[in-house]
């Protein structure tokens, strides 16, 4: 079982992940640098947060054309695991591996603090380990993160289950006020049809540890080594 | 040598929050006329081509690989040769 963190010109999260695999989760990890053009030996690649080539045109835009994502591409096809987070999320959007896009926070401020998200969907390789309806403290910290995508989109995420994190408040009820940054039905995070890629704007890699004050984070890195031990030996 | 204006706007119903700011500013300014604000981008291009058609196609492609987000965003492009 192998983690590959991509590094960006930009990212600034890959650090926190590469600690959180290597040290917590304590499964084998390696940096890819941008330019790096095949992802053989990888089961499990993290898009990290940052401001990838400092968010210029839109956010993941350039990024998005990095010679390591036509890899991604290919690696994702064949049933690869892929998480995104926060940027990468963003970055995976425009790579179209995920519908839709994240746009500036309704509120228009740049947003950093603990969030609760409720779990909707136990049936990815990133959820396995939680239970539905469960809801986790991890942390948010973004300018543009509210998630938007035509109405026909929506409702074939809704349909088809693609929506995994939606915030929500600390009892789980889902609503405007519990949505921080304006995010169509308070989408968190969503997967792709074939359930192997993700996105999420939340940092479980920033909630690892109970002295960070949550380690809510640490149920989808498990999640994703649960699928793995099951599917990969 | 050609020159290349692009106007990449939000789609009609896509929330401008910094259009919304700006208008709230606006208006707070005493500008009480202002009815909507939309802000878009502006992107200048100076190239090289044997024809206007073929510029218009390769700005098109521009527009569509990188330029634009057609989720959320129209383009229009106005081409002057130089």
């Amino acid at each position: 079982m192998k983690f590959g963190i991509i590094q960006f010109p930009g990212s600034n999260c890959d650090f926190d992940c590469y600690y959180a695999l290597k040290n917590i989760i304590k499964v084998p990890v390696e940096w890819i640098w941008h330019k790096q053009d095949n992802l053989n030996g990888f089961d499990c690649i993290v898009l990290p947060g940052g401001f990838t080539y400092g968010d210029y045109l839109r956010v993941g835009a350039i990024a998005r054309y990095s010679p390591v994502m036509s890899a991604l591409t290919n690696f994702s096809r064949a049933g690869g695991l892929v998480i995104g987070i926060c940027n990468g999320f963003q970055v995976l959007t425009e790579a179209k591996l995920l519908p839709g896009t994240l746009t500036r926070n309704k509120c228009l401020h740049f947003i950093c603090k603990q969030q609760t998200i409720r779990v909707e969907e136990i049936d990815t390789p990133f959820t396995i380990a939680c239970k539905t309806r469960k809801v986790l403290q991890i942390p948010i910290a973004h300018g543009e993160g509210c998630y938007y995508t035509d109405k026909e989109t929506l409702e074939h995420l809704e349909q088809n289950k693609q929506i995994i994190f939606r915030y929500c408040d600390a009892d789980g009820k889902i609503s405007d006020k519990a949505n921080p940054n304006g995010s169509l039905n308070n989408i968190a995070g969503i997967c792709n049809k074939e359930r192997n890629v993700i996105g999420l704007m939340p940092h479980p890699e920033r909630s690892i540890e109970s002295c960070l004050g949550s380690d809510d984070g640490r149920l989808i890195f498990e999640s994703i080594v649960n699928h793995l031990k099951v599917n990969c030996f | 040598m050609w020159s290349v204006e692009i106007n990449i706007k939000l789609k009609k119903g896509v929330l401008d929050t910094q259009g919304k700011a700006i208008h709230n500013a606006l208006l707070s300014l005493g500008f009480s006329s202002i009815k909507d604000v939309r802000i878009g981008k502006l992107i200048e291009i100076q190239l090289e081509g044997n024809s206007q058609d073929e510029v218009s196609k390769s700005v098109q492609d521009m527009c569509q690989k990188l330029l634009a987000n057609p989720v959320i965003e129209d383009y229009s492009y106005k081409i002057e040769e130089q």
